[in-house]
């Protein structure tokens, strides 16, 4: 596979792809902060923080902490382990898998190896393109036949609302982007120009649109496993019950049912 | 109390949706988690409380087994066939209860898309579906003509 911005027309320098991707970067910065504070996301995290301090009933060293905070990452985060769908949890990992690949090789093409001369190595854009692809397969995957109103509420698929806006704006970019990769290897620059031009427009509305759609969960979801595994461990378990003991007998021991 | 849900607990995963009897636990169609879209049609079944994986869905008690300040959690266990409850009161007390759920281990018992089709002749008959056999007997008694009382029919 061919690195697509190495290949990018001279109208676009370089520094300009650079300059464009530090300005979406900066779009998601200012995008959570303004999301965080919008919504008090940070102020109830650490009320409720607070409250279940109160209700310990036991300290938690500071090896526990760590050792919480590693399962986390390992559990939560790099497996998706709070999902109770295997199917839902298949779908989650190639979506965050695929943009976490397509991202990061994105970053490289454009500041280490953005122009004809110094393509780069052949592995940075083939995982561009693995990562893209697996966007495609996870985030259709859940949008057509995943989305609980539509899988259980019997709603078009067709329908939108605004939580669809960071899955549809995902997909639109990664969609976009292996088109334009595709007919700009084959030559035919006119359509691979216009899709460039459906492809920064899909990105700029994944990224500019932070404040508005579900792009920060992804930032947030890591801080609430980690806190829910404290409560586990310090015995405040938000108030929850203890897990019960697994019954010798299910049911009653004097009358064993007979009809099943 | 109707049932309300914790945002960052919820996944959306729908299993609310699916259980309710009232049909008013939705998805939120901007954060795309779980709400109750119509407390006052709400009458505190805790069908939604126990189904949540995630136990993402809480409810305040009734007053009459827990005056007000309390806390009351569910944790179903489907493996184990268990619920069970935790009642907090104002003044610190706590009650723990555990109930069994089930008479038999969970996936013991055979969903109906499980059995074969019935059979047309099995359509037309007055037995219900996989009778008598299901229910261990070798024939359900049937009414005779002349085993009724005459005058009745």
């Amino acid at each position: 596979m061919h690195n697509p911005f190495a290949a990018l027309p001279a109208a676009i320098p370089p520094i300009a792809m650079q300059i464009y991707v530090v300005v979406m970067f900066l779009l998601v910065v200012f995008g959570t902060l303004i999301d965080l504070a919008h919504k008090g996301s940070a102020r109830y995290f650490f009320k409720h923080r607070q409250n279940a301090s109160f209700g310990a009933t036991r300290a938690v060293g500071a090896g526990e902490v760590a050792g919480l905070a590693a399962k986390t990452i390992v559990v939560t985060v790099m497996a998706a382990g709070e999902f109770c769908g295997a199917l839902r949890r298949l779908t989650h990992l190639l979506t965050m898998y695929g943009f976490v690949l397509y991202v990061v090789t994105t970053a490289v093409m454009v500041f280490a190896y953005p122009t004809a001369a110094a393509p780069g190595p052949a592995i940075v854009p083939d995982l561009w393109y693995l990562g893209a692809a697996l966007v495609c397969v996870g985030g259709y995957w859940f949008w057509f036949l995943q989305r609980v109103d539509v899988a259980a509420e019997g709603r078009s698929p067709l329908q939108l609302v605004r939580a669809d806006l960071f899955i549809l704006s995902l997909v639109a970019t990664t969609t976009f982007a292996l088109i334009w990769a595709r007919l700009q290897a084959t030559g035919d620059q006119v359509w691979a120009n216009a899709f460039l031009g459906l492809y920064l427009l899909a990105n700029t509305v994944l990224f500019g649109s932070v404040p508005w759609s579900k792009f920060a969960h992804m930032f947030y979801k890591p801080a609430a496993a980690f806190q829910k595994g404290i409560e586990q461990a310090n015995g405040f378990r938000r108030n929850l019950p203890a897990p019960a003991d697994r019954p010798a007998t299910f049911g009653s021991a004097r009358r064993q049912p007979n009809n099943y | 109390m109707p049932t309300f849900v914790y945002m960052t607990s919820c996944d959306g995963c729908g299993y609310c949706v699916d259980i309710c009897p009232s049909d008013i636990m939705h998805i939120d169609t901007t954060y795309r988690r779980a709400y109750n879209i119509e407390p006052n049609m709400c009458w505190e079944c805790y069908s939604c409380v126990k189904a949540c994986p995630q136990q993402a869905i809480d409810c305040r008690g009734y007053a009459d087994f827990a005056p007000l300040g309390h806390s009351v959690r569910v944790l179903r266990e489907e493996e184990k066939g268990t619920v069970s409850w935790r009642l907090k009161f104002r003044d610190g007390r706590e009650k723990n209860f555990v109930s069994p759920i089930r008479t038999t281990p969970w996936g013991s018992i055979k969903g109906p898309t499980d059995y074969a089709p019935p059979s047309a002749a099995a359509l037309a008959s007055q037995e219900l579906a996989h009778e008598p056999e299901a229910l261990k007997v070798a024939a359900l008694p049937t009414l005779a003509r002349d085993r009724l009382k005459k005058g009745l029919v």
